[in-house]
This record gives structure tokens, C-alpha cells and sequence, in this order.
């Protein structure tokens, strides 16, 4: 099962800003107490939102598509409840000035795309939104750019994730599948595998 | 050149290369528990797929666990819901599972290398980001996230990117009641907490030499909160002793044989690295928490730093953070008020720890209005201490001893802060809501330091409290 190529996201901007961004705070622990991320969408910035003048509860970005922040965001616990529950709110890409890894890793696996801009640029893209919710940005993958206003700015990106997310494999598990053999023959060579266990069983 | 540990197991694991740069990299040991995996498998059932190498994965239940009832079914329906999926879920597919009673349970990162299974030489994958912790002990460990540990569950593989490597020589003597949990809050408040993004960590040098395996666990631990997604210590004489005997470390003949090959893996002594930062901790206090992330940390008698004094984009988040935490800049953190006190994790939750712990809880008693919990990471740890005495040390200066999870580090079971209460805990983030109320707040600190703030009330420097005692 190949997913779906994803070459361009086009919408309009939540201006969240801030730097350091952790897990906790995108969607706290005590909604990690569930088997399904259905539900996750609605408890996205559960916390922070209560906070006067948060974007998250501000009906004017509702529909937006792309969320714009700062430095290192997804720090902290590597929980993909935090993208999916971004993803289910209906944003289909962040746009920041760098990621934490896990989190990366964990968008790109549900098809969020992380795109990566200077700060200047970033607080043009807040400003705009601030000014007037309706504006939209588009951030074309192939072409390596965010437009803003009939500007291109270059956005920079993992190349590794930029081809899964253009080729389709962002879901990269049929693409492991396919070398099954080869992973059961570098097992069958790995030295630790072949020691014996030491005396008590399970 | 010699190669690194990290270039080491990466070569010896690669399956092949992916388009754009990755690799599909075979994992070694899988570690599952009940929070990241249970779409996981829901994801391979949806796919009508099997569980690839059951045999080298391992699962434990420890995040949503009560510390004082673990009787079933759990009082939370929730907590319930997810103990029974991880337990089918395993049954099913024939997965070692260790639940509460069995003498293994613990949190993940506690109850892996007790069990021998985090060794060197491996890959080891979990759905959970302190996964770093194993590198301690050789092996090449990191966090990911549920459709990855999906990936893992189906194929044994995952599409990783090979990070660079920095090494940080740690050098000097470290002072009385400064240890682990100091070290690497200084090392992430020095390089920062997205420093170590796009690498992986190797602690070495005559600290790291001389530290145990347990404070190498604490030191890996953290790696996470500096940015850097893996953390190691090179494996030695100490590594193959404390993994002599475990349960599932090699056995017989086969110990000499795989002590042999595990000492291959480490570093080469001309190894070459992306980066190298030397670092003299000699002079270093014991360390605490100010703010509200991990980077945000200052020696005991060292003064809360004023806003404008920060770099310019600190500068917003460490006014939101001192306005958040009621602290003052220009003073130190000694005599600010203290709730709770939370003494474990997989941070800090070790024998060790609370061998430290206990020995600064002889000397008086938990303040009155202090609620003190001790939870020890592990079964195992809990049996060791209170067959040691030091259960009853706890008890009797008016600590709560409960049993084993993650209990307060994150809050996902009812050990949970109130509005506004501060507390001081040996886990490793004090991020805006983690210990299970919004407005909660947690300075990090370590064991000997957590304890004396719960005798004292007020956050104290342990050296001033224990006098000579060093
Ligand atoms: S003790 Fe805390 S950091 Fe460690 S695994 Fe549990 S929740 Fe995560």
C-alpha cells in the first residue's frame, strides 16, 4: 500500500509562534490515556488555549492549514499523539525554524509536512496572519518554497522526508517490506544474536 | 581512521539505503509499553500483518500504572482499557510481557538493562524518548514515535537517518553531593536544548570512566532533553560486569565470547568525530531547575538570571518561564517553597539514587505540609532497597515508599500535582503541565537534593544541610 504523493499545502496560517514548543504542552499527558487517536484533535493546545489571545481558540484561524512557530518545536516526549492530534484539527503542515527530531519523524509518518524557514521570514509569516487571518501561504515542495504574497522565500527541509513526502512514501512501511530478505539475512550475521541466553528462561 | 561506536553498530545493522539519504536499519530490541503501542498494533492488524521478530521484542506496562493499587481491573477505566491491550496485545503475538508482580515491572528504561537486555553492540528502538538511557551500556538507542514502533513490530526495520556524532569529554573531579543528573543538566544548559539535534552524544572521558552504570543510565538519560535523540557511553570492564549474570545477557562461554565482541564496538582510540566539546565539571555545584524547560537550569548558589541578561531570543521565554514558576531573577533558588517532593523516574528512580537519597533522609524528617513520594523504578530496585533497609529509612522519616511506574514524572496515573504547587523532582522535564496540572510547576534537581528539600520545606543546598557529611 503506497500512500499519497504529497506535492503542495495551500491554506491559510495559525500564528502560534514561541520557541521550544513540547509534546506536553501540544497535547498534555492525561490524554495519552486512550488506545485511538481519534479523538485527539479537540485537546490540541488543551492547556495552553486557556490562555487569553491563544490562536488555538481564536475562531478566526479555524480552518487554517498551516501552523507557524519557532525554534526546536516538538521537544520533549516522543508521543506521535502530538502531530496526529494537529493533524485531526486539520492542519496539514508546520512551518518552523527547526524541529525536534522525534517529531519530525513522527509528522512525516502521518504526512504532516515540516518545512523550515529563517526567523525573518517566519515572523513575516506571523505578522501576516496576525494582521489578517485570511491570508495563505503555500509551500510547494517540488520547488522548494513557501509563497507569501506573490513572494518566494526558499524553505529548507531533510531531503530524506521531502522525498518520502513527494514520492508517496511517507508511509514508509511497504517500502521496509520489500526487503524482508535482506533484513532476515543481516539478522542471521549479527554476532549477539547467536550468543547464548543466559540460564533463566521467560 | 578508527570509527565510532555509532558508525560501528550503524554499518553493522544497515539493510540497505533509501532514496534521499536514509537507512533501513535492523533493530536489535524492541521495547514496547502501553502508551505508544496500542495503534501500533491495531495499524498491523488493519494490514492483516504479523508481529516480524517477537523474540526480540519486549514489553512492559508503566506509564499509566497506580503506585499504591495495582490490583486489576485498574480504578481508572482508562488506564484499564490500556494495561488489557498491552497485555493481549502481547499474548497474542507472543511477546514477553513483564506486569506488575512478576519482579521485572518497572519503567522501561529501568527494568531493560536490569533484565540484560540493553547490551552492547545493539540497536534498540522504543516508543518513548528517553530510549537514549540504553546507550549507557554500548548500545545504539533511540526514541521513535507509534507508526515507526508499527514499523518495528512488522518488519523489525526502520528508515532512520544517521545522525552525526559529537563527543564530549568530561573532565575533572567531581565535588561532594554533585553527580549524574548534575552533569548533564549542565552539559544541555551549556549546549543548549536543541544543541544536540542532529546528533547523537558520546559521553566520554575520565568522568564518564569513572562513573557506574547506573549514573551513565542517568547521564544517557537526558540526552533527549539536550536535543540529541541518541546518547552513549562506551563500553568497559564495568559494562561486562553488570551485565555478568542477567537474565538475558549470554551465558557460560558465551559471556567470555560476547565480552570480547562488545569491547570491539566501542570507539577506536582514533576515532574522528563530527564534533568534540571538552567540558571541566570539577567545579560544578549541584544543579536545579528555574524555568520551565530543562535548558533552563543554574548551580544551587548560583542566581536566577535576570531576562535581560539572556541572548535576545531567551529573552521572552525566560520572562514567560520566571513568571510561571514565581521565581525571582538576581536570587538563588534556596528557600523557595516546596509542596511535593518526587523522588524516581527513569531519570533518578535507580538503587543508587535511592541510596543517596536514603542517606540524606536519616537526618530528620519530611516538613510538615511536604507531600514526599519515593517510587522506585523497578520492581527489582524496590526489592533490593527494602531489603537493604532503605524502604524503611523513607518510611520512617515520613516519606511515602509506593510502588513501581512512571508515577509523577509524567502524571499519567493519579500521582498528580495541584494548581500551583511546586515540586521539587528527580525526572527530567519540567515542561508547563507535565507533572499533571497546568499550573504545576517542577524544578529538576537530583536525588540528594530533592530529599533535603523535602526535610527542609524550602529548596536548600544539600552541602550546606549535610555540613561535613560528604
Ligand atoms: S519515568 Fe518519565 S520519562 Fe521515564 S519513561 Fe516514564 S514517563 Fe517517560
Amino acid at each position: 500500500m503506497t500512500a499519497q504523493s504529497i506535492q503542495r499545502v495551500k491554506g491559510r496560517v495559525v500564528p502560534l509562534g514561541g520557541d521550544d514548543i513540547d509534546t506536553d504542552r501540544i497535547i498534555p499527558a492525561r490524554f495519552l490515556l486512550c488506545t485511538t487517536f481519534a479523538e485527539l484533535g479537540e485537546h490540541a493546545f488543551e492547556d495552553d488555549r486557556k490562555s487569553p489571545g491563544h490562536p488555538f481558540s481564536d475562531p478566526r484561524y479555524a480552518g487554517a492549514k498551516i501552523l507557524v512557530t519557532g525554534r526546536n518545536f516538538g521537544c520533549g516526549s516522543s508521543r506521535e499523539h502530538a502531530p496526529q492530534a494537529l493533524k485531526r484539527r486539520g492542519l496539514e503542515a508546520v512551518i518552523g525554524e527547526s524541529f525536534a527530531e522525534i517529531f519530525l519523524d513522527n509528522a512525516t509518518s502521518c504526512g504532516m509536512v515540516c518545512a523550515c524557514l529563517p526567523r525573518e521570514v517566519i515572523e513575516k509569516l506571523l505578522a501576516d496572519a496576525k494582521r489578517d487571518p485570511r491570508s495563505e501561504a503555500t509551500i510547494d515542495l517540488a520547488a522548494r518554497t513557501v509563497g507569501l504574497r506573490r513572494r518566494k522565500y526558499p524553505l529548507a527541509m531533510d531531503e530524506s522526508v521531502r522525498q518520502r513526502l513527494l514520492d508517496g512514501s511517507w508511509d514508509v512501511l511497504a517500502v521496509l517490506q520489500e526487503a524482508r530478505d535482506r533484513a532476515d539475512a543481516l539478522a542471521a550475521r549479527l554476532p549477539y544474536l547467536a550468543f547464548r541466553r543466559g540460564g533463566a528462561a521467560r | 581512521m578508527g570509527r565510532n561506536l555509532l558508525a560501528k553498530v550503524w554499518d553493522l545493522h544497515r539493510v540497505r539505503d533509501l532514496p534521499g539519504g536514509a537507512t533501513q536499519l535492523f533493530i536489535g530490541l524492541h521495547l514496547i509499553h502501553e502508551v505508544t503501542s496500542p495503534q501500533a498494533f491495531e495499524a498491523l492488524r488493519e494490514r492483516g500483518l504479523k508481529v516480524a521478530r517477537p523474540d526480540l521484542t519486549f514489553a512492559v506496562v508503566d506509564h499509566v500504572v497506580p503506585t499504591d493499587d495495582v490490583r486489576r481491573p485498574l480504578a481508572d477505566p482508562l488506564a484499564e482499557e490500556m494495561f488489557c491491550a498491552i497485555e493481549d496485545n502481547t499474548a497474542a503475538c507472543g511477546i514477553a510481557f513483564f506486569p506488575p508482580g512478576c519482579g521485572s515491572q518497572g519503567v522501561i528504561h529501568v527494568a531493560a538493562p536490569e533484565l540484560g537486555l540493553t547490551r552492547p553492540g545493539l540497536t534498540i528502538a522504543c516508543g518513548d524518548s528517553h530510549t537514549s538511557t540504553h546507550g549507557a551500556l554500548g548500545a545504539v538507542a533511540f526514541g521513535i514515535g507509534t507508526s515507526q514502533v508499527r514499523d518495528v513490530l512488522a518488519t523489525q526495520c526502520l528508515a532512520a537517518r544517521r545522525p552525526k556524532v559529537r563527543r564530549i569529554v568530561l573532565t575533572g573531579k567531581l565535588g561532594p553531593w554533585v553527580a549524574a543528573k548534575d552533569v548533564i543538566l549542565h552539559i544541555i544548559r551549556v549546549l543548549g536544548v536543541k544543541g544536540g539535534v542532529g546528533f547523537a552524544y558520546e559521553l566520554a572521558g575520565p568522568v564518564v570512566e569513572r562513573m557506574g552504570i547506573e549514573e551513565r543510565l542517568t547521564l544517557c538519560n537526558m540526552g533527549i532533553e539536550g536535543g540529541a535523540r541518541i546518547a552513549y557511553c562506551n563500553p568497559d570492564e564495568k559494562t561486562f560486569a553488570y551485565l555478568a549474570g542477567r537474565r538475558y545477557a549470554p551465558d557460560g562461554a558465551d559471556f567470555a565470547a560476547a565480552a570480547a565482541w562488545w569491547r570491539t564496538m566501542a570507539s577506536d582510540p582514533d576515532a574522528s568525530f563530527d564534533d568534540e566539546v571538552a567540558l571541566d565539571v570539577g567545579d560544578l555545584a549541584p544543579m536545579v531547575t528555574w524555568g520551565i524547560t530543562p535548558g533552563q537550569a543554574i548551580a544551587i548558589d548560583e542566581a536566577v538570571p535576570s531576562p535581560s541578561a539572556c541572548p535576545g531570543p531567551e529573552r521572552a521565554q525566560a520572562e514567560e518561564a520566571q513568571d510561571f514558576m514565581g521565581v525571582t531573577p538576581g536570587k538563588p533558588l534556596t528557600g523557595l517553597k516546596v509542596n511535593v517532593v518526587f523522588i524516581g523516574s527513569c531519570t533518578n528512580g535507580r538503587l543508587s539514587d535511592l541510596r543517596v537519597a536514603a542517606r540524606v533522609a536519616r537526618r530528620g524528617r519530611v516538613a510538615p505540609g511536604v507531600r514526599a513520594l519515593v517510587v522506585p523504578g523497578s520492581e527489582r530496585v524496590a526489592a533490593q532497597a527494602e531489603a537493604e533497609g532503605l524502604a524503611d529509612v523513607f518510611r520512617r522519616a515520613g516519606f511515602e515508599w509506593r510502588l513501581p511506574g512512571c508515577s509523577m514524572c509524567l502524571a499519567m496515573n493519579p500521582d498528580r500535582l495541584r494548581a500551583g504547587e511546586l515540586c521539587v523532582a528527580t525526572s527530567n522535564r519540567n515542561f508547563k503541565g507535565r507533572q499533571g496540572h497546568p499550573q504545576g510547576r517542577t524544578v529538576l534537581a537530583g536525588p540528594a537534593m530533592a530529599a533535603a528539600a523535602a526535610l527542609a520545606g524550602e529548596i536548600v543546598d544539600i552541602r550546606t544541610m549535610m555540613g561535613a557529611d560528604a
